[in-house]
């Protein structure tokens, strides 16, 4: 365990280190507006400009830019250009809604995926199959831009049941909190669905046919424990890996067009903003924190991996 | 003489294909009596595994067609209601199959495993009680260390003490019938001899009545009291170890014999071989599936004879050949 | 001179654990000092159970996997540890039939592709020669004409198992390294190979190394036989009288687990 955990935390530090000069070079390259022009603001002189070019480094050369922005990460001192205000400080204030969004999206996904998968799997073939199989391409294909609009429109404007924007943070209105996230949470969810049932409805079919089962059956459980206790159990340790990356991501911020759409005020609506405006620091903020989640959660996946399915050392692949 | 414990009659089992309808069982019965050891002999495609899965109802293709019957101490079996097959798997009628390596589930540890085929059955029982349980039959088998072994996983087993384990594992509710569907098959063959000699003192000691399934002579003349040899879904003939053995009725049973290495004998210059291949079970040939192969056949063959005892001494001899006696005999 | 010569072969997987780099901390002896000879136009019978090492061994030999140390001299050369470029020329001479019919057979090419490809492969005649050599092969390992077009899964496994032995022999090797040919068939064709694999040595004067874990059938067609066990050779010699008079404890306890298809001697042995 000491050896895997060593392991991953040296592989963090390399993902960190490897995503953080993969951005700084592509904003290098970019071209991007004027870092010191941005921070001037509206009122700029050239010497004003010249001047801050030299006071935060801009003329230095680009491993030395580098070097210096990532002392501003480590020491929490990052700072966005337009409006100047600290990187880090702004991820805190937005996490808790991005949280929210995701775990929230996050356990709906689970209990109704896994459940669509699993009713499909054990009536598969029939009506009720071709019916969630349908709900769940609908999900895959459905573009989160698509459902967003239709069910604020119906939902929202319409039938007036939803608020239509905004976050509201739970220590607040714990109500209002539930209303507003209703919908985000939906519509992150149903392509989660689609895929999570998929993937379960294919293992579980894989695994009913395996030799264990037929002794399960053999030993006179009855249909519902040879599912359940056999079928199910096995088939849900793959999911555990995905969903480890899926959620490790989610929370990371990739849920940014759900978060535009609307309107809450997260870490990937925060990162969104950013990219439009081509600023470097927020943009390196975010990824930052979002890769530091997936690599914890894909690390977390892999310890209940090893947990789940004892052939497997931690580490390791299955030995069969 | 008592009513047989296992009986079974007419059993056919059909499979639908894309390539037609596959005939894998064409009209099997036998009986099995209590304490008895029964030995299905055949090679691949003669059925012999799809007959064992079909009694217990576990066989793998839901759209199968089945008629026939099967009766265990006079209960009906066949199309019985699944709450009926539940109570008598594991509970009278226990099997054993083929691959040890895969018939445990890999992420629960043995005894857990073997604890959940006692309560499947007897609700009530504590974990002490089902685990307690559990080391006093993996001793049974000769597992050594049980109580330390019981909490292993599957991976941590050899082939041969995994399929112990299963042995274990189908005497937990005392059955009156073992199935055992090629036991030893992936097993190396000083692990086989171990499990072989297992299942003949299971047998001696406890009755347990065996329907033993091989494609090994070697391994039916270790343990069996009867013999039955299956063809292309048919029982071709059926005796007595010494019977069938010593005089067997049927040139499929003479080809199969003559084809088995000995290693006690002098080796022949030449193995004795059957020609051709088994036939496709979607297009059996018309009568007596073993005539395209038979050295001996003849104008009677193109139709299907009955399995029936053809010898006047030897009643419980049958087979499946339309040549008479004597000129077996002779052909032998 | 013999065909194949091999003194102390050795094959070792290592097992490698570490944080940063792999360091080795055990290793697996699968082949753990090997030596034997096989005299052309001769059989080597080599037992063994699962996990004695013979597999590895076969690979080894042949040069499918780079000995860790050890000689294997074949045709009077040393081929131990040469790279792929200078064994491929002598792929010509050395082939080998592999147990799984089914499965070492391209479930993609049709029959004559599969048997005419290692001709295509090392070069060696026209298309016109070709189709000549694999029709002529194929009669030789009993298929007919109307085999050549079909593909493995249409096969039975004895066929498949013909079609591999015809893979094996359309380069006209000199030795044939045989890894459990027979295991995977039924008993009846089991016969049909093994009488198959014995008139085309005399034939072509081919010489074997049989791989099996069934001692029956290695005694069958070997005139020499090598016991292994845990990646040693423990006892080895002529093939009756391993049989008949097995020296070592292993092979002694081998041939007493082989069960006697007679009822009579088996109840006898079983009193004694």
């Amino acid at each position: 365990m000491a050896r895997f955990a060593a392991r991953r935390l040296i592989g963090l530090v390399a993902v960190l280190f490897a995503v953080s000069v993969l951005l700084f070079v592509v904003f290098t390259v970019l071209p991007a507006q004027n870092p010191a022009q941005q921070l001037a603001g509206k009122n700029s002189t050239p010497q004003l400009v010249a001047s801050i070019e030299e006071e935060w480094g801009f003329n230095d050369s680009v491993p030395e830019q580098y070097a210096t922005m990532m002392g501003k990460v480590l020491t929490g001192g990052l700072v966005s250009y337009r409006p100047r205000v600290n990187v880090l400080e702004q991820i805190v204030e937005r996490a808790p809604a991005t949280l929210s969004l995701s775990i929230g999206a996050a356990a709906i996904w689970l209990v109704l995926g896994l459940a669509l998968g699993y009713l499909s799997a054990v009536h598969a073939g029939s009506w009720l199959d071709r019916l969630l199989t349908g709900v769940a391409i609908a999900g895959v294909s459905i573009p989160v831009f698509l459902i967003a609009p239709v069910l604020l429109y119906l939902l929202s404007y319409k039938a007036g049941i939803f608020p239509s924007a905004g976050y509201e943070p739970l220590t607040g209105n714990p109500w209002q909190w539930l209303t507003h996230l209703i919908l985000p949470w939906f519509t992150l969810a149903f392509l989660m669905i689609g895929i999570y049932g998929r993937v379960l409805r294919s293992n579980m079919l894989d695994v009913m046919n395996e030799d264990y089962v037929r002794t399960a059956r053999a030993k006179g459980l009855s249909e519902r424990r040879v599912m359940t206790r056999h079928v199910l159990r096995n088939s849900l340790i793959p999911i555990v890996t995905l969903f480890g990356l899926d959620f490790g991501a989610t929370i990371g911020g990739t849920a940014i067009i759900t978060e535009s759409l609307y309107s809450i005020d997260g870490v990937g609506n925060y990162a969104a903003q950013a990219t439009a405006n081509f600023e470097l620091p927020p943009v390196m903020g975010v990824a930052l924190y979002g890769a530091f989640f997936v690599v914890l959660f894909n690390a977390l996946a892999d310890i209940a991996y090893a947990y789940l399915d004892p052939r497997v050392r931690l580490g390791e692949a299955p030995r069969s | 003489m008592s009513a047989p414990l296992l009986e079974v009659s007419g059993l056919r089992v059909a499979f639908a294909t894309e390539a037609g309808l596959l005939q894998a069982v064409d009209g099997v019965g036998f009986e099995l009596r209590a304490g008895e050891v029964l030995a299905i002999v055949g090679e691949s495609g003669s059925g012999k595994s799809v007959t064992a899965q079909t009694l217990l109802g576990l066989g793998r293709s839901p759209g199968a067609r089945i008629e026939g019957s099967v009766r265990l101490g006079g209960e009906e079996l066949l199309g019985a209601p699944e709450e009926t097959l539940r109570r008598v798997r594991g509970e009278r009628v226990a099997m054993v199959f083929q691959n040890p390596m895969t018939s445990f589930n890999p992420v629960y540890r043995l005894g857990s495993q073997v604890a959940e085929a006692i309560r499947a059955h007897r609700p009530g029982t504590s974990k002490a009680a089902g685990r307690a349980r559990a080391v006093e039959l993996f001793e049974a088998v000769g597992i050594p260390d049980p109580e330390r072994r019981v909490d292993a996983y599957p991976h941590e087993f050899s082939g041969g003490m995994r399929q112990r384990a299963m042995i274990a594992m189908a005497l937990a509710l005392e059955p009156e019938l073992l199935i055992a569907d090629e036991p030893t098959t992936a097993l190396d063959v000083t692990v086989q001899a171990q499990i072989l000699d297992l299942l003949a003192r299971l047998n001696r000691e406890r009755g347990l009545a065996t329907l033993l399934i091989t494609h090994d002579f070697g391994v039916v003349a270790e343990v069996a009291d009867r013999v039955a040899v299956m063809y292309a879904g048919r029982v071709v003939e059926e005796g007595t170890l010494d019977q069938v053995f010593y005089e067997p009725q049927h040139p499929y049973t003479w080809g199969l014999l003559g084809s088995t290495i000995r290693l006690d004998r002098e080796r022949p210059r030449r193995l004795a071989q059957i020609s051709g291949a088994p036939p496709s079970l979607l297009a059996l040939p018309e009568g007596c599936a073993f005539r395209p192969r038979c050295p001996h056949a003849f104008g009677e063959c193109p139709q299907v004879p009955e399995l029936r005892a053809r010898l006047t001494d030897s009643p419980g001899h049958r087979d499946r050949c339309w040549l008479a006696p004597e000129r077996k005999r002779e052909l032998r | 001179m013999s065909l194949l010569e091999v003194t102390d072969l050795v094959k070792h997987y290592p097992v490698r654990r570490g944080i940063l780099r792999d360091r080795e901390v055990d290793r697996v002896r699968a082949v753990d000092g090997v030596s034997f000879e096989i005299p052309r136009g001769g059989t080597l019978g080599l037992v063994g159970e699962s996990g004695s090492g013979k597999s590895t061994a076969c690979r080894a030999v042949l040069q499918l996997e780079k000995p860790t140390s050890g000689s294997v001299r074949f045709e009077g050369a040393e081929i131990a540890g040469l790279s792929r470029r200078r064994m491929r020329p002598l792929r010509r001479r050395m082939q080998m039939v592999f147990q799984s019919p089914q499965a070492s057979l391209n479930p993609r090419k049709p029959v004559d592709r599969i048997v005419g490809d290692p001709l295509r492969r090392l070069g060696v005649s026209s298309g016109a020669e070709r189709r000549r050599r694999v029709e002529a092969m194929l009669e030789r390992v009993g298929l007919d004409a109307e085999h050549r077009r079909r593909y493995p899964h249409e096969l039975s496994g004895g066929q498949c198992q013909r079609v591999g032995i015809a893979r094996a022999l359309v380069l006209e090797p000199q030795l044939v390294v045989a890894d459990e040919p027979v295991s995977a068939l039924d008993v009846s064709i089991q016969a049909q190979i093994v009488n198959l694999l014995d008139d085309l040595q005399d034939e072509l004067g081919l010489t074997y190394l049989f791989v099996a874990h069934d001692i029956g059938v290695v005694r069958h067609v070997a005139d020499r036989i090598a016991v292994m066990k845990d990646g040693r050779i423990v006892e080895q010699g002529d093939a009756d009288q391993i049989c008949d008079r097995p020296a070592h404890e292993y092979t002694q306890q081998l041939i007493a687990a082989v069960p006697i298809p007679d009822p009579r001697e088996s109840r006898a042995r079983r009193r004694s």
